[in-house]
């Protein structure tokens, strides 16, 4: 497929070559194109909020907001100018650099996941050839952000969650990690155009229990139902932002709803083939193709969310280390035994094989797997 | 304890919630579509019928919260006529013991229930406050006749969309 | 070398989304699991025992709406039932059987509502209580139909109830019984076999048949446990003896068995109003009593199988027009007696699906 240079967002950022067509030099370009990034995120975050507050009403059988403009389109503007007009308070004992600094170290890794991802053929910020592993890298840093307010607010409650939050992310890394192991070991690259471009068939068909990993992963690293008890009212302690307001609660929230978007994106990227769809030669279709998946991945992040109830701190580990990440080295094993050994069957027979040993393992599993008992030994 | 059924569970609620999501809603967008309370409805201010009423006091007695205060006084042709009568809708609990205490049938509820006021000096009601005019709703709380000339009661289980 | 830890005092105090009112818990935790809790009640304490003292026996009604004011009619069945008792009053038959449509209704409606919060507590983002809440409202405008009021009722009287139904009310009464067991069907598929509900709900806070008859517990939380008492069979009150319904029972006492309880409980309301429906009579609907009643000197202790437990009411009278003393026995107060047993060794997340299961309402544990 020929590389579309004359696009919205044409650049390929390896040895320092520009987009041929582009008047300016290289600063200017990045310095637009950043802007134009983080506007996007931000107006998607504002979406992202707007459409969950619909969809999740649709599943309670009533109607979300919709008096605030047309069809309640201003919602999250008006929820957005609330946050900023309240009054900052940072608690008497607080430590106040940390107190300042955890939102922004938060906030900012869930950004920049954004720069690897394409948007259109080769249309990224920074088109890298290592890109999964540079979001594998750069995702598990919003985690010091959270213990940094943990820590911060001088409150024992946020302490024992920053705690709790510690070992839910990264007890789940690794099963995220390797799920993504299995994609890659069939594309063949690590670039995330690449990945994208060598899907003839979207992965999510190919890897049916590599999606399933990824997805329950990537819930429990984005903090969502059934794996939300960080920010369960239903428990006394309310999470590591119980001491924020103002601005630096804003940038908390919106890390959860970036992160939500990233996780989507990702997702998007790594098993629905990206920006490939029908007619994806034109200018402007790609990147609808694309926000159309996304949408429906959050969907169904926002399907899982209304159904189920949460689950305990000790479960959730249970989870983990006993169901996940034996599925995914399991899963790891198969596929590269497919990708060794049988390097030119076609693709579709691989299908039926992996969903057939899916659907076996999930009921094996089921059967051996045993959640922690009732009351335990202080 | 093992989770024998991988996730069946789960999967069947989902399909629930799934098959409410394509439900109408069964929210009223209230000032556009107002919905028929029910015809003898008992949780709005009192409604004074003069003319019938002989100033027998048996209202404020029946009161569990002594909210009507009345005085009466005999005039020339040795009936009792009502000097005060005050209703602090404040305090009122609506409870109706009022209404069925009153031999001559002179007391009814309201139906409007648009009443909100900004100050709560405002809910003491003198007795010209709650008199009975042409445009006053009474309810048909003990009151057949009432009953008769309200509208039927709008109700969930009759409502076609609900019942999918 | 030991690690020195120490436990740490928290305060699910008496703003909080979980707990069901104002109630508040002291708990003293050592990481996760609760070494101690001090339970802290009273926020709600209105004095209604000793106001009922300054107002007639018809009067009281009133106040008995707003004990449980989640379950109104059958705390106006409880009291009529207590003051009939203690002045020798017979009741006619049609108000009877309304007496029973109504308490059975109520006990769907109190059933909904715990079976909703406790999902709600567990985790569930509000979804099994809207639809549940759905259900509730039919069953709120049913009542509206009949005595104008949503909350707080005030329809029955002593020697009967206070108003005849209107002539809609028996076909949408109709109506709704029948599609009740296609949502409730729903509802047993969106949370029975539920791999989280179960996992969050089997095995967590038993309560033995020997510690649930130890601490007087009543209702659900009795039965589930494996007793099978309930008073409209052991001590037939108004027209039960007439009915043929069953008394689901659990068998482990766990917050499941509670909650499966209140489901099967459901189901038998919507036989006994069946039954009802078909035997209703024609004839009067309240006794002929005197405007003030005056009954005679003694005692007398009434109780009524409420969705809660056994509301009881017990009265002393010495002849004059205003009760001497009235005591009410509070199910839920009774109920919440094993938290202290229940909640020691668990973590706080247990803890709150416990308390939701126990199904309390903070206006009969205060009065």
């Amino acid at each position: 497929m020929p590389t579309v240079t004359h696009n919205i967002l044409p650049t390929v950022l390896n040895t320092g070559i520009l987009a041929p067509d582009w008047p300016a030099g290289f600063w200017s370009h990045m310095i637009i194109f950043v802007v134009i990034l983080f506007l996007f995120v931000i107006f998607m975050a504002m979406g992202f909020i707007y459409f969950e507050r619909r969809v999740i009403s649709r599943f309670q059988i009533r109607i979300g907001p919709n008096r605030v403009g047309p069809f309640g389109l201003f919602q999250p503007v008006a929820d957005v100018i609330k946050i900023l007009i309240k009054e900052d308070i940072v608690p008497l004992n607080a430590d106040k650099l940390i107190h300042l600094l955890a939102p922004v170290a938060a906030i900012v890794p869930a950004i920049m996941v954004f720069a690897v991802i394409p948007f259109q053929n080769g249309a990224a910020l920074a088109n890298l050839n290592i890109g999964i592993l540079y979001i594998v890298a750069i995702s598990s840093v919003s985690v010091v952000g959270m213990v940094m307010a943990g820590w911060g607010s001088n409150n024992k409650y946020a302490l024992v969650s920053a705690m709790r939050v510690i070992a839910q992310v990264v007890s789940y890394e690794i099963p995220l990690a390797l799920a993504i192991i299995g994609v890659i070991l069939f594309a063949g690259t690590l670039s995330m155009n690449g990945i994208v471009l060598a899907q003839k068939i979207p992965y999510i068909l190919l890897q049916p229990l590599g999606f399933l990993i990824y997805f329950l992963g990537s819930m429990a690293e984005i903090n969502r139902t059934p794996f939300d008890l960080l920010e369960a009212e239903g428990e006394i302690v309310a999470g590591y932002n119980i001491e924020y307001s103002g601005f630096k609660f804003a940038l908390f929230y919106l890390t959860e709803y970036t992160e939500a978007i990233a996780v989507s994106t990702i997702i998007t990227t790594l098993y629905l083939s990206g920006w490939r769809g029908p007619f994806d030669s034109l200018p402007v279709l790609p990147v609808i193709w694309f926000l159309i998946k996304v949408f429906a991945v959050f969907a169904l992040i926002i399907w899982v969310r209304a159904t189920l109830p949460r689950l305990r701190i000790d479960q959730v580990m249970g989870f983990a280390w006993k169901c996940l990440l034996p599925l995914a080295l399991i899963n790891l094993l198969i596929t590269g035994a497919q990708v060794v050994f049988w390097p030119n069957v076609s693709q579709w027979v691989f299908v039926g094989v992996n969903i057939v040993l899916a659907g076996l393992l999930i009921i094996l599993f089921s059967r051996f797997f045993r959640t922690t008992g009732d009351k335990i030994e202080a | 304890m093992k989770l024998k059924n991988y996730g069946e569970g789960i999967a069947k609620g989902m399909a629930v919630t799934m098959k409410n999501a394509i439900r109408t809603p069964i929210t009223t967008q209230y000032p556009e579509k107002k919905l028929h309370i029910s015809r003898r409805t008992r949780g709005n201010q009192l409604v004074w019928d003069k003319d019938k009423c002989i100033a027998c006091s048996m209202c404020a007695r029946a009161c569990p919260v002594q909210c009507i205060t009345m005085a009466t006084s005999r005039d020339e042709n040795k009936k009792l006529k009502v000097d005060k009568m005050d209703y602090d809708a404040g305090v009122c609990i609506f409870c109706g013991l009022c209404v069925e205490a009153c031999p001559q049938k002179c007391l009814y509820m309201d139906t409007d229930y648009e009443k909100a006021v900004y100050s709560r000096k405002k809910l003491n009601f003198t007795k010209e406050d709650i008199l009975m005019t042409e445009k006053s709703k009474p309810s048909g709380y003990y009151s057949p006749e009432n009953e008769a000339k309200l509208p039927k009661q709008t109700l969930l289980v009759d409502g076609k969309l609900w019942d999918k | 070398m030991a690690l020195k830890t120490e436990t740490f005092l928290v305060n699910a105090g008496p703003q909080h989304p979980s707990t069901h009112g104002v109630f508040r818990m002291r708990f003293i935790l050592d990481g996760e699991v609760i070494q101690d809790v001090e339970p802290v009640f009273g926020y709600l304490h209105r004095g209604i025992e000793k106001l009922a003292e300054g107002l007639t026996y018809s009067q009281d009604m009133v106040f008995t709406d707003r004990l449980d004011y989640l379950a109104s009619m059958t705390n106006n069945q409880a009291y009529a039932v207590a003051v009939e008792k203690l002045a020798g009053i017979q009741v006619p038959e049609r108000a009877e059987y309304l007496r029973v449509i109504m308490a059975e209704l109520m006990r769907i409606s109190s059933h909904l509502m715990g079976v909703g919060f406790l999902t709600n507590d567990i985790g569930a983002f509000l979804t099994p209580l809207l639809y549940m809440y759905r259900e509730r409202e039919k069953i709120l405008d049913l009542f509206d139909m009949v005595c104008g009021q949503r909350l707080t009722y005030n329809y029955m009287r002593i020697g009967g109830v206070s108003q005849d139904i209107p002539e809609e009310f028996l076909p949408a009464l109709k109506k709704f019984i029948d599609t009740l067991p296609r949502f409730i069907q729903e509802y047993e598929q969106l949370l029975a076999t539920n791999e989280i509900l179960l996992v969050r709900t089997k095995n967590v806070g038993i309560l033995t048949k020997e510690a649930a008859i130890n601490y007087s517990t009543a209702g659900p939380v009795l039965r589930a446990s494996g007793v099978k008492w309930d008073i409209r069979k052991a001590e037939p009150y108004s027209v039960y003896s007439r009915f043929n319904f069953e008394i689901p029972t659990g068998s482990k006492g766990d917050v499941y068995d509670r909650y499966r309880i209140k489901i099967e409980e459901m189901k038998q309301s919507i036989g006994i109003i069946k039954q009802a429906m078909e035997q209703l009579p024609q004839g009067e609907i309240q006794a002929k009593i005197p405007k003030v009643l005056r009954p005679p000197k003694g005692e007398a202790y009434g109780r009524i199988e409420g969705p809660k437990g056994e509301l009881g009411f017990y009265l002393v009278s010495d002849g004059a027009t205003n009760p001497y003393r009235l005591h009410i026995r509070p199910p839920s107060l009774l109920n919440l007696t094993p938290l202290r047993e229940l909640v020691i060794g668990v973590k706080i997340a247990d803890a709150m699906a416990i308390f939701g299961s126990i199904d309390i309402c903070m206006g009969e544990v205060d009065r």
